[in-house]
């Protein structure tokens, strides 16, 4: 019997065109639904695929696709898609990079077009690759260079963990590298990652599909195919020995710590993998959880906790390896080995007793809210909805993720927090150079 | 690939689409109710998925210094403890209905947020009900909750946005109750659970309370339960304390806060900007998107687009109860700081001296009727929409009233407002950043003051 909290997924439709690209549409089915429809293209590389020598190019290339195509201007993009009422822009991420649109619904074709537009041709120069440069390198500046804690853990910890360069090194990229990059080395990435069937197109929302994938076809079907990359492995050998290193934050008041331990790979062990989704949420989602409840609400050993998969946080958009983090910002006065050891204590603690029943039951509750609460967001839904399907095959796991979860049973979780074990973390200190 | 081939290739690729006629925009259907107490709620069904959204906003503005410190200690305390359950009690409660429960507090209200799986509404009710009525502010908890805010003020006091959004505060509004978003570590540290059982017996009052209700939930089953659960909040009735009105802005200069070492300024220009249902308002917000509030706008294509000075420029209007004003946002590498505050006053005086284009007016009105639409298309968006609306005094015909408003702007209707309040002469500029390398080169373009954050 289906859950009394159920929701019906919409009939998902899709078509792969002859030069590769798949395209997976999700229609509204809700008597309500607003006139808005979500565009996302989803290519297969991420930073992790880019070359030595060229860190954070993956991400430059993303700022390089809104600088216009053949028959597209610089900011032509932007301005056709806010001009229809709609909003726009791009993420790179390990192992994917995404385009996305939210736009009323009268401007689904307007957006299919440009996406096309620049899926076949699109047009970068040595002017608009240097001005992407100086962009790229005031982001950085502002999210990490110019503030507390910047790129704590997500740059910082990954070289802790891991060895091979395509997992330890920073995707946003080095100055210098970035200053180095050329419209030869675009065209070579371009031409590499970007063909069509390393695509996947996915549109949600109000839209009819049949239409919609006539649409599709119109726009992307004369794209020429072109090879398409072998997607890579990045697999590393397990750790055997604990690994420690630290770093100095000369902005930061409070010191801080980032474990991570190696996550199961969602495509070989999926029940634990799941089951380690649900951990992280039992460990430090909410103030119910258990070490917020432990080291912030009782010992007060910490200023905040944060557990999570994935570099930024999603569980499922990563291919192995990655890692299960847990970070704690902490006051001055407790020592960083003390965290450590209630953040061990509190995992070793599930794996040795298990879960009761009813603490599962909670978390199950508010992890299924808090899935549908994304549900409900035509640009969350959409993006998740690309991601499924080009991570996993499978879009349709947006609306079958609340009831897999649920099936996690307090073995599988008790499996989960086992793997955990304290020689096996890397640990990222992270030391207050501003410490009153 | 021949030049002939590629010519025939492109002939053949359709041409760009032309946007069909613009999908209605449903205005929901808001039931209301005003309880005996005062407490107004109003609730919205938005189906789609199985859940519900519930903002309470309560009045809570404050003159008195200590004020700002108690309330951001009160908001981390709300859900610490209450005659029936104590923290990890109500914590887990929350968790139990596949909800979550948030209370922060600004110059003018408390407010919460919460959510839950759309069957457990009442439940959800129950327990904010019982805290707003029945808070007991353990004192051990509230220590913890006033240690941890203490040492995130002292990290928000390194953070540039934290201390660029203190700084432009206090250039806006001095010594006046909203000059002020950050309490200081000491003050902080004076916070006793005592103050807040006190702050919270004289304020956390229904007189001018709101509560809206959004979600897979039947209207008048929203408000039933609400007008059952709310009942007992009565004997707090008290009047919301009114903050004097906010000082007359002195446009002009340069206030900068020194932050050695700083590889970017955070830029800020500032001006009061007219409420929302001031006639030019439409008109502002229209002529203020073409010159910096979205992406297509002329000073993103400036700064970022052409010069590269800056990876997010940002211009947009802020509505507190008593004033609202207009902040144009721009983080630079510190080296460009004075040229980008040239561009950015550059990009403000010609937008009112000259008429904007009826396409950039267009483009400008279809993005803000778009978004609009976009923020309440989720039941979360819908609710806090709709909370900020009816709380400044609108209903949700406002969701039509401002499309039909913005359509009826003119170029020479948005060239008034911009002239009235974009001109450069009407605005006073926030630095935050290394003023040894920033000083001279700015002192340059306008008097300098180095100003500290309290």
């Amino acid at each position: 019997m289906p859950a009394r909290d159920a929701v019906t997924p919409p009939p998902l439709h899709r078509a792969t065109l002859d030069n590769g690209l798949r395209v997976v549409v999700a229609p509204d089915t809700g008597r309500s639904a607003a006139p808005v429809v979500g565009v996302a293209v989803y290519y297969d590389v991420g930073f992790r695929s880019e070359p030595e020598g060229r860190t954070g190019f993956a991400h430059l290339f993303e700022h390089l696709m809104f600088q216009g195509s053949a028959r597209v201007g610089k900011m032509e993009h932007p301005r056709l898609v806010q001009g229809a009422g709609g909003t726009m822009n791009g993420s790179t991420h390990p192992d994917f990079t995404n385009y996305f649109q939210v736009v009323p619904s009268n401007a689904l074709e307007l957006t299919l077009w440009l996406e096309a537009d620049r899926m076949r041709s699109p047009a970068v120069t040595d002017e608009n690759l240097a001005n992407q440069v100086a962009v790229v390198q005031n982001e950085i500046r502002v999210n990490v260079m110019n503030r507390p804690y910047g790129g704590f853990p997500w740059i910082l910890l990954p070289p802790v963990a891991f060895d091979s360069f395509a997992n330890a090194h920073n995707g946003y990229g080095d100055f210098s590298e970035l200053e180095s990059s050329s419209v030869a080395d675009a065209e070579d990435f371009f031409r590499r990652f970007y063909a069509p069937g390393n695509a996947v197109l996915a549109i949600a929302g109000d839209t009819d599909p049949e239409a919609a994938l006539a649409l599709v076809l119109k726009h992307f079907g004369d794209i020429p195919a072109r090879r398409t990359p072998k997607r890579p492995s990045f697999a590393e050998p397990p750790l055997t020995a604990a690994r420690r290193a630290e770093h100095l934050d000369p902005m930061a008041t409070a010191p801080a710590v980032a474990i991570g331990w190696r996550a199961p790979d969602p495509a070989k062990q999926r029940q634990l993998h799941l089951a380690t989704v649900v951990l992280a949420e039992l460990l430090a989602e909410g103030d119910a959880s258990r070490l917020i409840q432990r080291l912030v609400l009782r010992d007060r050993s910490a200023i905040s906790v944060e557990a999570y998969l994935g570099t930024f946080g999603d569980p499922f958009e990563q291919r192995d390896p990655a890692l299960l983090t847990v970070t704690a910002v902490h006051p001055s006065a407790v020592p960083v080995d003390t965290v450590l050891a209630a953040i061990q204590d509190e995992v070793d603690r599930i794996a040795r007793d298990g879960v009761p029943a009813d603490e599962l039951a909670r978390v199950h509750a508010r992890l299924r809210a808090q899935l549908l609460r994304q549900v409900d967001q035509v640009l969350a839904r959409t993006l998740q909805l690309a991601m499924f399907e080009q991570q996993h095959g499978r879009g349709e796991l947006v609306w079958e993720l609340p009831d897999l979860l649920t099936a996690v049973t307090p073995d599988d979780v008790r499996a989960a927090a086992a793997r955990l074990a304290a020689d096996s973390a890397s640990v990222l200190v992270l030391q207050a150079g501003a410490a009153a | 690939m021949s030049p002939k081939r590629s010519a025939l290739r492109s002939a053949a690729l359709p041409p760009r689409p032309a946007l069909g006629p613009a999908p209605k925009i449903a205005v929901p259907t808001v039931a209301e109710r005003t309880l005996g107490s005062g407490l107004r709620v109003a609730a919205v069904r938005r189906r789609g998925v199985p859940l519900v959204e519930i903002r309470l906003r309560v009045p809570f503005a404050g003159t008195a210094k200590s004020h700002l410190a108690r309330s951001a200690v009160l908001g981390e305390s709300f859900f610490t403890g209450t005659a029936s359950h104590d923290a990890q009690q109500l914590a887990e409660a929350i968790q139990g209905l596949g909800g979550s429960l948030g209370a922060s507090t600004d110059a003018d209200r408390l407010a919460v947020g919460g959510s839950a799986l759309a069957e457990n509404l009442r439940p959800l009710l129950e327990l904010l009900a019982s805290t707003v009525t029945g808070n007991t502010y353990p004192a051990d908890e509230v220590a913890g909750e006033r240690d941890r805010v203490a040492e995130e003020v002292a990290i928000a006091r390194t953070t540039p946005s934290a201390l660029a959004d203190e700084a432009v505060s206090h250039r806006l509004f001095g010594r006046h109750p909203y000059g002020r978003d950050l309490p200081t570590v000491t003050e902080v540290a004076a916070v006793t659970a005592g103050s807040l059982r006190t702050l919270h017996a004289q304020q956390v009052s229904p007189v001018g309370a709101l509560l809206v209700i959004v979600g897979d939930v039947a209207p008048t089953r929203a408000l039933d339960l609400a007008a059952q659960t709310f009942a007992d909040w009565t004997a707090h009735a008290r009047t919301p304390v009114t903050l004097p009105p906010v000082p007359a802005f002195v446009p002009g200069g340069i206030a900068l806060v020194d932050r050695p070492g700083s590889v970017q300024t955070s830029l800020r220009v500032v001006a009061p900007a007219p409420p929302r249902d001031d006639p030019s308002y439409a008109a502002l917000s229209l002529v203020n998107t073409v010159f910096a509030g979205y992406f297509s706008s002329r000073l993103v294509a400036n700064i970022r687009e052409d010069k590269g000075y800056t990876y997010s420029p940002h211009a947009g209007i802020m509505h507190a109860d008593l004033a609202s004003y207009l902040a144009v946002t721009a983080d630079v590498a510190t080296e460009v700081t004075a040229p980008a505050l040239v561009e950015t006053r550059y990009e403000m005086a010609k937008i009112a001296a000259a008429p904007v284009t009826q396409d950039e007016l267009d483009a400008a009105g279809r993005y803000l009727v778009g978004t609009l639409a976009l923020s309440t298309a989720s039941q979360a968006g819908l609710a806090s929409t709709l909370a900020r609306l009816l709380d400044a005094g609108f209903d949700a015909t406002w969701l039509r009233s401002h499309p039909a408003a913005l359509g009826r702007v003119t170029v020479d209707s948005a060239h008034e407002a911009a002239q009235r309040w974009l001109a450069p002469a009407a605005a006073g500029t926030v630095l935050v950043g290394d003023a040894e390398r920033i000083r001279r080169s700015v002192s340059a373009l306008d008097t300098v003051d180095v100003v500290q954050v309290n």
